[in-house]
C-alpha cells in the first residue's frame, strides 16, 4: 500500500509556509544566504608568566559589598513648616519647627529659638512625632545650613596636662562664631514673622504626657 | 420604679463596646435571652450579645424581621437618629469623641483657654468672697 501523503493538521506544508513567511525575500535580498550578527572578537588573554614567590602571608581581600546606600525616606507626615515633638535629647518635648531634610538623611528643625530656645539643629526623624499642625515655612531661606554646617566647632583635642593643670584646666568652650548667631537669627525672624500669638504659645509649651493619656489613641 | 425601656422588637439600641461604640441599631428579633438580631438601614442584620447594647428611649413601630425598607421608613418618620443626637446622652457621646479627636495644637489650645477661663473664675470668686467678708 502507497504511503498516503498526509496534510499536516490545520496548517501549511513546509514549502508552502515556506513560501508565506517570506523567507525566501530575505534570502534573496542578502544574496541567498540568512544574514547573521558578526561574531563578536575574543579579547586576546595577556600570557602572563606566574610569579616566582607568593607572599607568605595571604594577602586580604576586602569583603565584596554590593549594598546601596539609599538615601533615608522621609516620613509622609513631614513636610518643610510640620511641627514636630522631639523625643530625646536635651529638647525632649520640645515642638520644633521642620524647614528640611539634610543630604544625611537628618531634619533641620529649629525652634524656633526665640520661642523655645531650640537652635537649628538636625534631628533623626526615629527620635520626633509629626503633628498635623504647620507653620508657614516659604519665606526661610536655609542655604546657609548643611551637614558641614552642623560639625561640631568646639576643639576636641586636650592638652595633655600636668597634675596642677587638671584641677584647674576647664575645657574652654570656644565662643559661637558670630555667623551662626546671624543665620539663627535670620531664620526665626522669616518664620516668626507668620506665627499667630496662639502658635507660638504652643511652640513655647513643652509636650507632655499626663495622667489619663494613652499616647497610641492621642491624635498629633 | 417600673422599667421603661424593655427589649422588644423595634427598641433602639446603641452598642457599648469595641470600635463601633455609640452606633444605634434596631431590635429586629430577639435570639434568646442573651442575644439580638440587629438591623441598621446600612448594615446587614447581625446578633448581637445583650451585654454590648444599651437600651435607648426610643422605639419604633416594626414588625418581627422587617424589611430594611420598612425598617428605614419608620425610622425616617420616628427620625430616631436625629433626635438621639440631639438627647444629652448623644450629645455627651458626639462630644467625647469630639474631644478625642482633638490634634495636639488644639488639645494646647484648649488647655490654654481652660485655664484662662478658670483663672478668671477664680478671682471672680475670690473677690465675690472678700466683699463678703467684710
Amino acid at each position: 500500500m502507497a504511503k498516503e501523503a498526509v496534510k499536516p493538521a490545520g496548517g501549511r506544508g513546509r514549502s508552502l509556509s515556506y513560501k508565506k513567511r517570506g523567507l525566501w525575500a530575505i534570502k534573496k535580498k542578502n544574496g541567498g544566504t540568512f544574514p547573521v550578527h558578526a561574531k563578536a572578537e575574543k579579547a586576546e588573554v595577556a600570557v602572563t608568566k606566574a610569579p616566582r614567590f607568593y607572599p607568605a602571608e595571604d594577602a586580604k581581600k576586602p569583603l565584596n559589598r554590593s549594598f546601596v546606600r539609599n538615601p533615608t525616606k522621609l516620613r509622609a507626615s513631614i513636610t518643610p513648616g510640620t511641627v514636630l515633638i522631639l523625643l530625646a535629647g536635651r529638647f525632649k518635648g520640645k515642638r520644633v519647627v521642620f524647614l528640611k531634610q539634610l543630604p544625611s538623611g537628618l531634619l533641620l528643625v529649629t525652634g524656633p529659638f526665640r520661642v523655645n530656645g531650640v537652635p537649628a539643629r538636625r534631628v533623626n526623624q526615629a527620635y520626633v512625632i509629626a503633628t498635623s499642625t504647620k507653620v508657614d515655612v516659604s519665606g526661610v531661606d536655609t542655604a546657609a545650613f548643611t551637614d558641614a554646617y552642623f560639625k561640631s566647632t568646639e576643639k576636641k583635642t586636650r592638652k595633655s596636662k600636668g597634675e596642677a593643670e587638671f584641677f584647674e584646666d576647664k575645657l574652654e568652650k570656644a565662643a559661637l562664631p558670630a555667623e551662626y548667631i546671624a543665620n539663627q537669627k535670620a531664620v526665626d525672624a522669616s518664620i516668626l514673622s507668620g506665627l499667630s500669638a496662639e502658635l507660638k504659645s504652643y511652640l513655647g509649651a513643652r509636650f507632655t504626657l499626663k495622667s489619663g493619656d494613652r499616647p497610641h489613641l492621642l491624635k498629633f | 420604679m417600673p422599667f421603661t425601656r424593655y427589649v422588644e422588637i423595634g427598641r433602639v439600641a446603641l452598642i457599648n463596646y469595641g470600635p463601633e461604640y455609640g452606633k444605634l441599631v434596631v431590635i429586629s428579633d430577639v435570639v434568646d435571652q442573651n442575644r439580638a438580631l440587629v438591623d441598621r438601614p446600612d448594615e446587614i442584620r447581625r446578633v448581637v450579645n445583650f451585654k454590648r447594647l444599651v437600651l435607648t428611649d426610643f422605639k419604633i413601630d416594626i414588625p418581627r424581621l422587617a424589611k430594611k425598607s420598612v425598617l428605614t421608613k419608620a425610622l425616617e418618620e420616628a427620625d430616631v437618629f436625629a433626635k438621639f443626637s440631639n438627647s444629652s446622652w448623644g450629645r455627651k457621646i458626639a462630644k467625647r469623641e469630639a474631644k478625642a479627636n482633638l490634634t495636639d495644637f488644639e488639645r494646647h489650645t484648649a488647655l490654654v483657654a481652660k485655664v484662662t477661663r478658670s483663672k478668671k473664675v477664680r478671682t471672680a470668686f475670690n473677690a465675690l468672697k472678700k466683699a463678703a467678708k467684710n
